[in-house]
């Protein structure tokens, strides 16, 4: 294996931070420009919000009903189990809502557009698609984004609506809570800021699903190896980012909204 | 009725080269790395010729074409599209100028997720302001032109590799561009498939008088176009008889290690004394 130099490593993620940013600030400007391209918009949206649909159900359900298992044990230590709606809606609608869907859909879209887009590249497709005078960045990068970023908003409510269900179920049948004061207990818990920040972070993280993988899709090199590559990669890095930006959301609206 | 053969009796008038080249290499250089791939290239193409370029693989043949697209920057000379310099344009300027222009990939480059009709009818898809019918009626007329009109429902990766140059051909040529460029339209075909796409070629060129750059390992492949014409009436490609030349002038460029050392017709490349340009056409 070539060893490259530090100064060479460092040139290359700063030139790739770079087309990054490059790509993402022209996948947002190309909304406003002409042409649109809406058949490819709800093409995309096809693809990735009714697509991914199955496995955000069944996400959602699993992950709502082990935070009611996992969390109703320690709120029975406490005498609290009827707060168990509260934790639930909470959890899911702030945090574990948005970043499980966030994940599952890069896992699955990340990585399947930066192999599309990567297969594409090393066919030439991406270049007879500029020689035909279409910017690929118009007609395959920019509905991806807005597909992603619109159909994660959605996908994300499900997710919440059906974690609250699962818990709900749980707490039903292990533990007998009645139905109407867990669904009482975890509307009543959910406040303004709680929703706000829920269902502003699918925002960012379908950008980031849809940019990173493009990017990577874009970027490809080297034939087959590198679409597998670049699969991987897009995967990797979307999650990662996710994660992050997760964070930094979370800490933002809770200095600008005050914490829970 | 396409290139009825002209007597060769003196050079072509000069008034025929006066007119403003539709393809102008200046000086152009590009290195990928430390590989020098084009040094100091330079050379015209004037309007309704043809050009075929030759070198063996590696030479830089194909890296031309893309720079005449503007789908590379060369590291420093200029190149010259349809009286443009594509290397001072944005990419926004050359999406316009590239509709003027058709280009035929080296593997075809069909979107493979489209079907055969769509991908003909990709670029009057993207004008956004034809009709239905009258992309259909376009695109019946282009694939007829290659005799692939049974094959409009098809994926590319239903058709034999010869099938999808000529698809290729359809679509690049569906505009009736000012300029076509072909990259290796015949590499990894057989000797019979190659020469139902040179026929193709020949007949494009004869029929519409389109200015054309070839790329080709294959010198036979250029000779066949210089020596041959498109007859409409037997709806194939003929000799030409003896010292007669075609309406549309074919020349030749000769690349080596990134440098041209030939360029000129077809009888001065047979007269050359050059012993590598010997070698290689023997």
């Amino acid at each position: 294996m070539e060893l490259i130099s530090p100064t060479e490593l460092a040139k290359e993620k700063v030139e790739a931070v770079q087309d990054y940013a490059v790509l993402a600030g022209r996948s947002v400007a190309n909304l406003f420009r002409h042409p649109r391209y809406f058949g490819d918009i709800v093409q995309q949206a096809d693809l990735i919000g009714v697509g991914s649909l199955p496995i955000i159900i069944l996400a959602g359900l699993s992950i709502g009903a082990e935070l009611a298992l996992n969390s109703a044990n320690t709120l029975e230590q406490f005498g609290s189990l009827s707060l168990i709606g509260k934790l639930v809606s909470v959890g899911m609608v702030t945090e574990l809502g948005p970043i499980i869907t966030g994940l599952m859909v890069a896992g699955r879209n990340a990585s399947g557009m930066a192999s599309e887009l990567g297969s594409m590249v090393v066919t030439e497709q991406i270049d007879a698609m500029r020689a035909l005078g279409t910017d690929p960045l118009k007609k395959l990068v920019a509905p991806r984004v807005v597909s992603t970023v619109f159909m994660l908003f959605f996908l994300t409510i499900i997710a919440d609506l059906l974690g609250l269900i699962g818990g709900g179920i749980i707490a039903r049948l292990i533990f007998g809570i009645d139905s109407r004061q867990y669904w009482n207990s975890a509307w009543q818990a959910l406040a303004f800021r709680d929703v706000f920040t829920g269902l502003m972070k699918p925002l960012f993280f379908g950008f980031i699903i849809a940019t990173v993988g493009c990017y990577y899709g874009m970027s490809t090199r080297g034939g087959t190896q590198g679409v597998g590559k670049a699969t991987t990669q897009a995967m990797v890095a979307s999650s990662v980012l996710i994660l992050v930006v997760n964070f930094f959301i979370t800490k933002f609206m809770m200095a600008v909204l005050g914490p829970h | 009725m396409a290139g009825p053969p002209t007597v060769i009796e003196r050079p072509l008038p000069s008034s025929q080269h006066s007119a403003a080249p539709v393809i102008k290499f200046e000086d152009v250089s590009l290195a990928f790395d430390d590989k020098r791939v084009l040094d100091q290239i330079s050379f015209e193409l004037p309007p309704g010729q043809s050009k075929a370029i030759f070198g063996v693989a590696g030479s830089g043949k194909s890296t031309i074409l893309k720079l005449a697209m503007g789908l590379l920057k060369p590291d420093r000379g200029s190149i010259d599209m349809l009286g443009q310099d594509v290397t001072q344009m944005s990419e926004e300027e050359l999406f316009k100028l590239r509709r003027r222009i058709g280009m035929v990939f080296q593997e075809s480059a069909l979107f493979d997720s489209m079907t055969v009709r769509e991908n003909v009818a990709f670029r009057l898809m993207e004008e956004h302001d034809i009709s239905e019918d009258e992309i259909e009626k376009r695109v019946r007329e282009a694939l007829s032109f290659v005799e692939l009109e049974h094959t409009m429902d098809l994926f590319p990766s239903e058709l034999s590799g010869g099938m999808r140059r000529r698809v290729a051909i359809a679509r690049a040529t569906i505009t009736r561009p000012e300029i076509l460029l072909y990259d290796s339209p015949t590499g990894g075909l057989d000797p019979v498939t190659s020469t139902t796409i040179i026929e193709l070629i020949v007949k494009q060129r004869d029929v519409y008088k389109t200015s054309s750059l070839l790329v080709t390992h294959r010198l036979q492949d250029a000779f066949t176009m210089a020596s041959h014409y498109f007859d409409r009436k037997t709806n194939h490609m003929e000799h030409l008889p003896q010292g007669m030349q075609c309406e549309v002038p074919m020349n030749f460029l000769i690349l080596r290690e990134g440098k041209v050392i030939f360029d000129g017709s077809m009888q001065e490349l047979k007269a050359t004394k050059d012993e590598y340009i010997r070698e290689y056409i023997s």
